[in-house]
């Protein structure tokens, strides 16, 4: 379970998350979607517990954010972030192993190995263990990166564009994933900008405009011709099949 | 998941063979120089001053001639006991260094540590300030190497990361701000000064006293060992900032506590034995190509390697010219700047640019 209270966070004295209210039930995969600079990413980081919010406050778990020390979050939450750059040529299987840090010198300690293989077969890396992750292209990147945030096996999941490198079947395959990590009992959230991916795989969408949460709902109530033609300044077209919004612009 | 058979193995051979040819060029520098001993007379000089009985007799082991123990005890170990240590420092607080800035490049000579370690050094020669004793010197290095490291790791990073260029122009304006301050230094000094600070400038093992190579000796395997209980964190380190923190690491205080350790360790070789430039960058970046990137291994293996370099080139800058010294940091920087450009542009080659 996380929770955003009217949180607010500030950079450079403009408010690019305006009191947004957001509760994200265990088990629930929820995408959060908006246009470019509507503060997706600052306030994922503000759920994660890394940025500290201005105003409001946000619940882990059911407790707040800065009571929660650096390695207490990691063993609630892991974070995928957009930039998976390593600065020396580790192995795939090393930078995987490195997801399980937190559950050093825990009983947990001893799942490590079965915790890395479901990792890697998840993210279909595992043929990739023995390369060095500088070698890899981007998408390969992002997946050894998605594995390795699995790997550290939270209860809460928070992926920052997970699909940005990835094919079309990659793609597929990731939000498969954090349907499952959702079905695992797990709390996800994804940031996403493929609104019809979002339409497909989530079971709310949370659509943010300008800081502010403009609509939080099932893909069908938020993904709407209207409130998206407005928010993003585009018209599109909104057909839906078995119940999923297709967003498509109109050109 | 532990390492691959293959690099395990090749580090069982890496520490062997640092091992033995450690222990071949002690001997060989114990042996060398204008006073000649022979390897014999080592082994039983050493043994002598040891607490290992003699198993073959009763009586202690046979005594040698007491000029070339002399040599031996009062010149020529207290040398390659400060060379080793000296070597473990400088490699260690490079591999600490690259690290911390996630950047392979960074070393303490080349970003500046060293100058800021010297000037501190020079200052107090100048100024024949001697508020904490004759340790004055090391700690004005040390707060030198501090100011200096600082100084570079507020300006030249961004966003959790250090561009290399960045990095390098950083570099180039604390050693030119060194590099005047010394000379500035220079001007104002007397004849006698003047050569010490020369003699720092250049870098030399000569004279080296008993407590001044133990001092180094302690804080070089202090350091190390701090740096290898910490290369964990290291390896999780290059993950990036964000991602680290995610993981769980206090990355502020990793960084504060690594920063004063490359300062010390960098400070303290500089404060003896002058700047000897690119030992940090040359040694780890071997180890890193030998052993892979993982900093336990690395950090271990670079400790060794640094020494073993600079108890060589030690020997060689005694050896080389008959009846001549040639300054030791004269010897590293004129292999680590080829060294030093070869790595530049390979990794240009494999960033497309000098990102």
């Amino acid at each position: 379970m996380i929770r955003a209270e009217r949180v607010t966070v500030e950079l450079g004295g403009r408010a690019v998350v305006h009191e947004v209210e957001l509760a994200v039930a265990t088990g629930e995969l929820l995408a959060l979607v908006g246009p470019n600079g509507a503060g997706k990413s600052t306030l994922l980081s503000a759920l994660s517990g890394e940025r500290r919010p201005d105003a409001g406050r946000v619940l882990i778990g059911d407790r707040p954010a800065d009571e929660l020390g650096a390695l207490e979050l990691a063993r609630i939450r892991s974070v995928l972030t957009q930039d998976n750059a390593v600065s020396f040529p580790f192995r795939v299987a090393e930078v995987v192993e490195m997801g399980r840090s937190p559950w050093a010198r825990t009983p947990a300690q001893d799942a490590d190995d079965d915790a890395i293989r479901a990792a890697l077969e998840r993210a279909d890396v595992a043929h990739l263990v023995e390369r060095r992750f500088t070698e890899l292209s981007g998408g390969e990147r992002a997946r050894v990166s998605l594995a390795r945030v699995l790997a550290q096996e939270t209860p809460i999941v928070l992926l920052d564009e997970p699909t940005a490198a990835l094919d079309l079947r990659h793609q597929e395959d990731v939000l498969r994933i954090a349907r499952g990590l959702a079905a695992e009992g797990r709390t996800v959230v994804v940031v996403l900008h493929d609104l019809s991916l979002a339409a497909a795989y989530a079971d709310r969408v949370a659509l943010l405009e300008d800081g502010r949460l403009r609509a939080l709902g099932t893909p069908v109530e938020v993904l709407t011709e209207p409130l998206i033609s407005e928010v993003y300044r585009l018209p599109v077209e909104v057909l839906v099949r078995d119940g999923r919004p297709l967003v498509i612009p109109r050109r | 998941m532990s390492a691959p058979a293959h690099l395990a193995r090749r580090r069982t051979l890496v520490g062997l063979a640092l091992a033995v040819l450690l222990v071949l060029a002690t001997l060989v520098s114990a042996v060398v120089g204008q006073f000649g001993v022979s390897v014999q007379d080592v082994v039983l000089s050493v043994l002598r001053h040891s607490w290992i009985p003699n198993p073959w007799f009763a009586n202690p082991w046979p005594e040698i001639d007491p000029t070339a123990d002399a040599a031996l005890w009062v010149i020529r170990f207290p040398r390659i006991v400060m060379a080793m240590a000296v070597g473990a420092a400088l490699a260690v607080a490079g591999a600490v260094m690259q690290a911390v800035f996630g950047n392979p490049l960074a070393e303490p000579g080349v970003v500046g540590v060293s100058s800021g370690a010297a000037l501190g050094a020079a200052l107090a020669i100048v100024t024949g300030l001697l508020a904490f004793g004759e340790w004055t010197i090391a700690l004005l290095a040390f707060a030198g190497g501090l100011g200096a490291t600082l100084l570079v790791y507020g300006v030249s990073r961004a966003n959790g990361r250090t561009e290399v260029v960045t990095l390098l122009l950083t570099g180039i304006a604390v050693n030119a701000f060194g590099g005047a301050g010394l000379a500035f230094l220079l001007f104002m000094a007397g004849t006698a000064s003047r050569e010490q600070i020369v003699f720092w400038q250049l870098g030399s093992l000569s004279g080296s006293l008993w407590r001044e190579s133990l001092l180094v000796l302690v804080v070089a395997a202090i350091g190390a060992v701090v740096a290898i209980a910490l290369g964990r964190r290291y390896d999780i380190l290059s993950l990036g900032e964000r991602n680290a923190r995610h993981l769980g690491i206090d990355v502020e205080r990793l960084r504060f506590w690594s920063i004063v350790l490359v300062a010390l360790l960098t400070g303290v070789a500089v404060a003896f034995v002058g700047i000897i430039a690119f030992v940090g960058l040359v040694v780890p970046h071997l180890m890193r190509m030998i052993l892979g990137p993982s900093h336990r291994a690395l950090l271990t293996a670079s400790a060794f390697g640094g020494s073993l370099l600079i108890v060589v080139a030690d020997l060689l800058s005694r050896t080389l010219v008959a009846g001549a010294e040639l300054p030791i940091g004269l010897l590293t920087s004129l292999i680590g700047g080829p060294f030093f450009f070869v790595l530049l542009w390979r990794q240009r080659r494999a960033s497309g640019g000098w990102a």
